[in-house]
């Protein structure tokens, strides 16, 4: 489904490299964690992956489904069916939950040839998604992310894809600043939507969030590359050992970056 | 990205009400001076009164400094090159639609307003203003049977002299600043609006302002009365050809409201806003204010501004009865090389007064919008209230906002709040919004939508459709 070829990038204009050849391929069906310490280039491989305009592809590609990403919108890339929860989700006054959602769903579904749905129809839809991600009818007419708590901005990107239903999820420190309770919700709600079809890539810095929803593959990433791949007891070496033993890993030419 | 595209595709359809109708015109000599306004005066069939009225404000016109004080720069207009009026040569006003020179017909049918009453809206009337005069009113009839009088403020001079010399300079007086002394002087058409007692306006009312011809100047004259306990809704809405030269438009608008009586007068002002480096364009340079004049009365004020290449304006209420309300609520959008300088005055004088004021300035490319409002507290305003709220987004890095809110009061027992925030349309709200599979121009769209709905809202629901659809055609492509 997704396959990162020897990925380089930068922030557009600086010279620094934030993105060192990474490689990552990801099937349908499939739930990715992927870990680092801060600063390693887990979030800018997320944004990237979602088309970002502040990062620069310098050098490899990243294909979606054989197609190639680096020449399509951010928009485009979510007709393709590619969500990215926000790590910091935007506030949008004025424009309620059910505006941007209905808009959403209803450019996505046209972009993929499917009918579009009527206000009535659309509100039995979402009705079904709220229970989901246990949110109350109030959150719909609320302004998109104004005045949320930080719990509840996570909680609405993931009740937003929830109702837009990719293919593949980016989640970018979801779980962070999640209380348990709002953490077993939010895995409870990508533990419904997984299924043979589409897959999961889960940015965390904490093995916190994997109690709950146990990945298929774990990947580390240190200094702007993928420096070790494995499963969920990789997950566990990190939290007893933390990530200093493998900072050697990322060491490029005898120099260490990072 | 996709944005210079996009922008170039729209420069082309952007202002789509730049079209010239060819008509014949009745020469009228340039410049202005006292032979001028009597050969005007004459022209009309005015009663000796109203000549008076003309040439007092020119006399009090000639003694006064163009202003300075705001926050604009543009070339001052030549007054002795303007043509001070300007009417088409077929037969100015007509009882029958069929007697319409059918290319001006054929002008509103191209701008979407149809003067056929049949493909009307049909809770609007309209009165069609071509160049200096008014070609047609609509559904004249059908308000005259619930008593409200709906005309050119020519035809209310003939016909309804008593009401025309009572109000007219009495909010507005021609000396009030100089192009309300210009206007008092030259205007040449306008509405009249008069809703009698215990009166609920059957229908939405609304003038259409056309200025079509290049060298002349358009000065109309807005009067609206609203007697004890009567209601009125009113919308007016502009358009242009595009010039390269810039045309000066400097209206008076006075609504007066009386006991109970409630005035909520909109615009959708979408004048040719010239071209990228700036050239052509209207000068809009208007008076407008209201008096609430009875206790208990009310006067809304709702401006959607989004063309015209300089704006002055700041439509104000003098709040004269007690418990008296007053309201303004605008949109100001720029873009390209555009200024604007517009806001309110809230003159409270009654008891218990109260005045809202709601202003969202819009500013993109390399345009410059200023919000300029005044709250004025009198001495024997007790317990007066006001209520701002102005704030300002910004569209890309070369544009400018300012907020310049004046507070005077006189009495201890007033409270005044006011409220200002300025934001910046983020890169990352609009991305947010495309991850989400948003293009650009609906994204971006959609922001500024959000951000002037409390105002939006209180636009007559007939126009709130076209609103959506000009802010949108405003703001395609501006950010880089």
């Amino acid at each position: 489904m997704l396959e990162i070829k020897n990925l380089h990038a930068n922030v557009e204009g600086e010279e620094q490299e934030i993105l060192k050849g990474v490689n990552l391929t990801i099937k349908p069906g499939e739930v990715h964690a992927l870990m680092g310490p801060n600063g390693s280039g887990k979030s800018t491989l997320a944004k990237v992956i979602a088309g970002h305009h502040d990062y620069e592809i310098t050098d490899g590609e990243i294909l979606f489904e054989g197609e190639d990403l680096n020449e399509l919108d951010p928009d485009e890339r979510a007709h393709l069916g590619i969500f990215l929860a926000f790590q910091y989700p935007v506030e949008v006054p004025g424009v309620t939950n059910n505006t941007l959602l209905r808009e959403s769903y209803n450019t996505i579904a046209t972009s993929r040839g499917r009918e579009e749905l009527d206000p009535i129809e659309f509100d039995d839809y979402l009705t079904q998604k709220l229970e989901l991600v246990d949110m109350k009818r109030d959150f719909l007419e609320r302004s998109v992310n104004t005045g949320f708590s930080g719990g509840e901005k996570k909680r609405n990107e993931i009740f937003q894809m929830a109702v837009l239903e990719p293919r593949l999820a980016l989640l970018d420190e979801t779980d962070s600043g999640l209380d348990i309770d709002a953490l077993q919700v939010v895995a409870d709600g990508i533990k419904k939507m997984r299924n043979k079809e589409n897959a999961f890539l889960l940015v965390t810095h904490y093995q916190r969030m994997l109690n709950y929803i146990v990945p298929d593959i774990v990947h580390v990433m240190i200094g702007g590359k993928i420096v070790k791949t494995g499963d969920k007891e990789l997950a566990m070496q990190l939290e007893e050992k933390g990530y200093d033993w493998l900072e050697s890993l990322a060491t490029v030419n005898g120099e260490k970056d990072a | 990205m996709s944005e210079t595209k996009t922008l170039e595709a729209l420069i082309g359809e952007e202002y789509k009400y730049g079209f010239t109708t060819d008509v014949e015109y009745d020469d009228f000599p340039k410049g202005l001076n006292e032979d001028i306004i009597r050969q005007l005066s004459e022209k009309k069939g005015e009663p000796e009164w109203m000549l008076e009225f003309r040439l007092n404000a020119y006399r009090i016109w000639k003694e006064m400094e163009e202003p300075d004080w705001f926050n604009a720069e543009y070339q001052s207009p030549d007054f002795d090159n303007i043509q001070y009026y300007s009417s088409p040569k077929s037969k100015p006003k007509v009882d029958s639609l069929d007697e319409v020179d059918p290319k001006i017909r054929e002008t509103y049918e191209r701008l979407g307003i149809p003067l056929d009453e049949q493909k009307r809206l049909a809770g609007v009337a309209v009165d069609a203003v071509f160049d200096s005069v008014s070609i047609f009113t609509t559904f004249k009839e059908k308000l005259a049977e619930a008593g409200v009088i709906f005309c050119s403020i020519s035809e209310a001079i003939q016909n309804h002299p008593e009401l025309v010399k009572k109000y007219m300079g009495s909010v507005v007086p021609p000396g009030d600043n100089f192009y309300s002394a210009l206007n008092s002087a030259v205007f040449s058409d306008g509405s009249f609006c008069y809703v009698p007692k215990d009166t609920i306006c059957p229908m939405e009312l609304s003038t259409y302002f056309r200025i079509n011809n290049m060298e002349s100047g358009q000065f109309e004259r807005t009067l609206i009365i609203a007697e004890d306990n009567s209601h009125v809704s009113y919308l007016e809405g502009c358009t242009a050809p595009m010039y390269d030269s810039n045309q000066l438009h400097a209206a008076v608008v006075e609504l007066v409201a009386l006991e109970d009586a409630e005035i909520k007068y909109s615009t959708i002002q979408n004048w040719y806003s010239g071209d990228e480096e700036g050239k052509g364009g209207i000068f809009n340079f208007v008076t407008k204010r209201g008096i609430c004049k009875g206790d208990n009365s009310k006067i809304s004020w709702t401006q959607l501004e989004t063309g015209s290449a300089v704006t002055l304006k700041y439509p104000s209420v003098i709040l004269k009865g007690d418990n008296s309300v007053g309201e303004f609520y605008s949109v100001a959008i720029t873009n390209k090389r555009q200024q604007a300088d517009t806001g309110t005055k809230m003159i409270h004088l009654g008891k218990n007064t109260k005045s809202t004021i709601i202003s969202k300035g819009i500013s993109a490319g390399e345009s410059d919008n200023s919000y300029r409002g005044l709250v004025k507290i009198g001495k024997r305003a007790d317990n007066a209230r006001n209520y701002s709220q102005c704030d300002s987004m910004l569209l890309g890095q070369t544009c400018g906002a300012h907020t310049f809110p004046y507070i005077e009061s006189a009495n201890g027992s007033g409270k005044v709040e006011h409220e200002a925030t300025t934001s910046r349309v983020g890169e990352e709200q609009i991305f947010y919004m495309m991850q989400r599979g948003l293009s650009e121009d609906d994204a971006i769209s959609m922001i500024v939508n959000g951000f002037c709905k409390e105002v939006l809202k209180e636009l007559p629901l007939e126009f709130a459709s076209e609103a959506n659809a000009l802010l949108s055609i405003k703001l395609e492509g501006s950010v880089g």
